[in-house]
């Protein structure tokens, strides 16, 4: 069987590019652009290779982090960076810590071993830019080396407004801001402290100052063209509603996203929420609110908040394979892979895009009336090509008369490795699945499939390979086309 | 008299490192430390020890 891989699976091996294209170029408008109709096209150069800022980039590009920034200047009632475990994924989590020396080390291997490799950020496990001078040496020795590499930070943003010019003229063309209030009186209730102008502030006085901050920042950015997505870790019974308000703010000053996370929080973790029982939402509760924020600043639905060391397309986390013991300590950048990618994702892209908009138009047109919550094992690439079991996460799309859109993605525990505890894992991915109507995938077997049906969710690898959106709709028409025909 | 860092709760970020105003901090390992014959506890700088108002891990303490 073939195996399409926009994956870092190869990481020894040259890119097979005609493997990954699974089954060539068949739609008559291959080469259209698949630049959405709502983004202009200046913008669209800026993140169509950046995973976290286009949904569609995340299926072809990776990201990496390097942990150079370890200082931070605010204390956040959900943050302590002091226990660090490779198994967790968090923001603010690493394993290692960095020098730029190091840092540089660590990003020509990345780029040498996948093509896919397209953005590096700095996102801690500190802040990046009160840790600037770190942060700025990292960037500038790597730009020295890979000069098509986009630079990303993410900030809390008190230190934001000193620095705008530097980012400028070094173009970052992506800033990320943690804007959990826009009222300093919730802002106590998430920032103890904060450290700014050579002192220590604390109470609603130190938020009050944090949000200041914050907006003159996001204003100069967007003064300045530079893109800027704004973080919101959803509290419950602190600032969930409050978010609403946030999203207005954030919209007033130019923000280009919104991304709601949910707080992850556990009592091991050793923070103050995790250690006085401040629970996190329900993914309900998540989906919610995200659906009454639809209108504000276009939400990002797609973060998966990845480690401040993490490596690898948004799903997947390879930094495990790139630590300092592993790396050779000299390493000459080879870009010929790289401008290959970009090339061939140019054209499959086109491809996909054609597509995406055909499958939603036939969905559209069958339009039983009926939402199908479908949720689909993929690695990359944009396609079904994941097996059931093997799959670490599920993308959730919805299909009704309003098309195919993608609306978040499930976390699981790939249970298929050598039979341990199957069972059990099995009912861990039925519960994760909870709500979905069918499930999508390269290959299942006969045991979860009927699993799944005794749970009343539909299993299909009919689909395999199939662009994600095509499969879709080709799965939509084949359970409602028959009653649409039945009723007329 | 002068302040000093408690290696346990030091996660030797450098954030005191890089607000000392009298240069008496270095990063030792893992850990950072406070040398005890440069430091003044910033008296006549600022109201408080720059290291303890900065640290975000309370590692930092006045010396026995």
């Amino acid at each position: 069987m073939i195996k399409p891989m926009i994956s870092l699976d190869s990481l020894s091996e040259p890119f097979d590019f005609d493997k990954a294209r699974a089954g060539g170029c068949a739609s008559s408008a291959c080469g259209s652009s698949p630049r959405p109709d709502d983004i202009d096209p200046a913008v669209w150069d800026k993140i169509k290779d950046h995973p976290c800022y286009s949904e569609d980039a995340h299926h072809y590009f990776a990201r990496m982090h390097v942990a150079v920034a370890p200082a931070c200047n605010i204390q956040c009632n959900y943050c302590n960076r002091k226990y660090d475990c490779s198994n967790e994924s968090r923001p603010g989590v690493v394993s290692e810590r960095l020098t730029p020396e190091e840092a540089l080390r660590k990003v020509v291997a990345v780029a040498n071993a996948g093509p896919q490799f397209s953005v590096l950020g700095v996102a801690g496990p500190g802040d990046a830019l009160y840790d600037w001078k770190n942060t700025r040496a990292t960037f500038e020795a790597v730009r020295a080396v890979i000069p098509d590499v986009k630079f990303c930070i993410s900030t809390n943003g008190l230190a934001l407004p000193d620095h705008v010019d530097e980012i400028a003229d070094m173009a970052i063309d992506h800033v990320t801001i943690t804007v959990n209030m826009v009222d300093p009186e919730i802002g106590a209730k998430i920032y103890p402290w904060i450290y700014h102008d050579h002192k220590r502030w604390t109470g609603v006085e130190a938020s009050r100052l944090l949000h200041e901050r914050q907006m003159l920042g996001l204003e100069m950015l967007t003064a300045r063209g530079i893109l800027t997505k704004i973080n919101s870790v959803m509290i419950p019974g602190v600032n969930d509603e409050h978010l609403i308000e946030v999203n207005k703010w954030v919209r007033a000053r130019g923000a280009f996203l919104h991304n709601v996370m949910p707080l992850i929080s556990a009592a091991e973790h050793g923070t103050h929420f995790g250690l006085t029982g401040q629970r996190g939402p329900t993914p309900a509760e998540l989906k919610a609110l995200q659906d009454k924020l639809e209108g504000g600043v276009k939400l990002m639905r797609h973060c998966r908040q990845c480690r401040a060391d993490a490596v690898g397309l948004l799903g997947e986390d390879r930094g495990q394979e790139f630590t300092l013991d592993k790396l050779p300590t000299t390493l000459l950048y080879d870009g010929t892979q790289r401008q290959a990618y970009k090339a061939f994702v140019a054209e499959e892209r086109g491809d996909h895009g054609a597509a995406k908009a055909s499958a939603s138009a036939a969905v559209r047109e069958t339009a039983a009336g009926a939402t199908l919550l479908v949720a689909v094992a993929s690695k990359g690439g944009g396609r079904v090509n994941e097996h059931f079991g093997h799959a670490s996460e599920f993308l959730v799309y919805e299909a009704d008369g309003r098309g195919i859109r993608f609306v978040g993605h499930r976390k699981a525990n790939a249970y298929c490795q050598g039979g341990f505890g199957v069972d059990a894992t099995l009912e861990a991915t039925l519960a994760l699945l909870d709500g979905v109507d069918a499930v999508l995938t390269a290959k299942i077997g006969d045991c979860p499939r009927e699993a799944l049906t005794a749970a009343g969710i539909d299993a299909s690898d009919a689909y395999a390979f199939d662009y994600i959106e095509t499969a879709i709709g080709r799965y939509y028409e084949a359970r409602f086309a028959s009653a649409v025909s039945a009723v007329a | 008299m002068a302040m000093t860092i408690l290696a346990d709760d030091c996660t030797g970020c450098g954030a005191c490192e890089a607000e000392c105003p009298s240069h008496a901090i270095r990063m030792k390992g893992a850990v950072c430390v406070i040398d005890p014959k440069k430091c003044t506890e910033c008296a006549g700088v600022a109201d408080a020890p720059q290291c303890d108002a900065a640290c975000p891990s309370g590692a930092i303490a006045k010396a026995a």
